[in-house]
């Protein structure tokens, strides 16, 4: 297969997992800050709906990795798998991780349902992106 | 008050598992959308890249769902700052802890991977504090 039209189906299928991704986000209900601080407050009202979200989610992805992907050299489409090769856990982890639990816990919005959020033209949701962006920024530079 | 739907959460976590686990068998990659969207503004001048076309597919994605009864939230019942305290929190800890909630949570857990075990414990940990504070300490909403 020559490169650009190997490109052009990785483009596809990313496209279509990227697609997956927004309406299983949205069924899940993942979608609405409320729903995710609701899961969050344990010690209130608590909603423990979306425990089943990240139960879903790695049922299917612990087996197909455990039992299909281990056993792979490489994925269907692609050349390699680009997996992260990073094994200890290190200070920029555990401070980075508890710093995203922070914001996490002060909106109930993470990146994905963010973006999944963006086509409603909420200007709070654009704020939103635009302010996680200049966090992302934040971070890289002081890497 | 939020109703419990553990139904609708399962479907809705196993489609994202799915999504997660094609993009890895198909193409190789990790569905991790912090590192996915940090990426689409790392190559300058941003040219048309798979991380693109994921990101586009997730703005795209809940529109396929809305004919059957699903829906975005139309009002956020939150205050500015706290969305902007709030986003930049989730934007640096997101890249400076190498992952979010599906990166770490589904893709790395799924993996067997420590770092992302510890990172979702530390994530999911500071979350329900922060909660706790807000919530019960504070007593804001």
């Amino acid at each position: 297969m020559k490169s650009t039209s190997k490109s052009m189906i990785n483009n596809l299928i990313a496209l279509i997992c990227g697609l997956a991704f927004g309406a299983g986000l949205t069924v899940a209900q993942m979608v609405e800050p409320k729903k995710v601080l609701n899961f969050l407050d344990i010690f209130g009202q608590w909603d423990a709906s979306l425990a089943f979200v990240m139960g879903g989610g790695l049922i299917i992805y612990t087996l197909g990795y455990q039992l299909l992907i281990k056993r792979m050299i490489k994925p269907i489409l692609n050349n390699s798998f680009a997996l992260p090769v990073k094994n200890e856990v290190d200070k920029k982890l555990v401070i980075g991780a508890g710093i995203f639990g922070i914001g996490w816990g002060v909106v109930g919005i993470c990146p994905g349902p963010a973006l999944a959020n963006l086509s409603t033209g909420n200007e709070k949701i654009l704020v939103f992106i635009l302010v996680m962006f200049v966090g992302m920024s934040t971070a890289k530079k002081i890497n | 008050m939020t109703d419990f739907t553990p139904f609708s959460a399962l479907i809705g976590g196993l489609i994202i598992g799915f999504s997660a686990l094609a993009l890895l068998i198909l193409n190789g990659k990790i569905a991790g959308i912090s590192g996915i969207f940090a990426q689409v503004f790392d190559k300058y001048p941003i040219r048309s890249s798979w991380q693109v076309f994921f990101i586009l597919g997730v703005i795209i994605g809940p529109l396929l769902v809305m004919p059957i009864g699903f829906s975005l939230p139309q009002q956020i019942d939150l205050s500015w700052p706290a969305i902007i305290v709030g986003a930049f929190l989730v934007g640096f800890g997101s890249r400076y802890g190498s992952g979010c909630t599906s990166g770490h949570g589904i893709c790395g857990i799924g993996r067997f991977s420590i770092r992302s075990i510890y990172a979702t414990l530390i994530f999911m940990s500071s979350a329900i504090v922060t909660v706790f504070f807000i919530r019960h300490i504070f007593g804001a909403f």
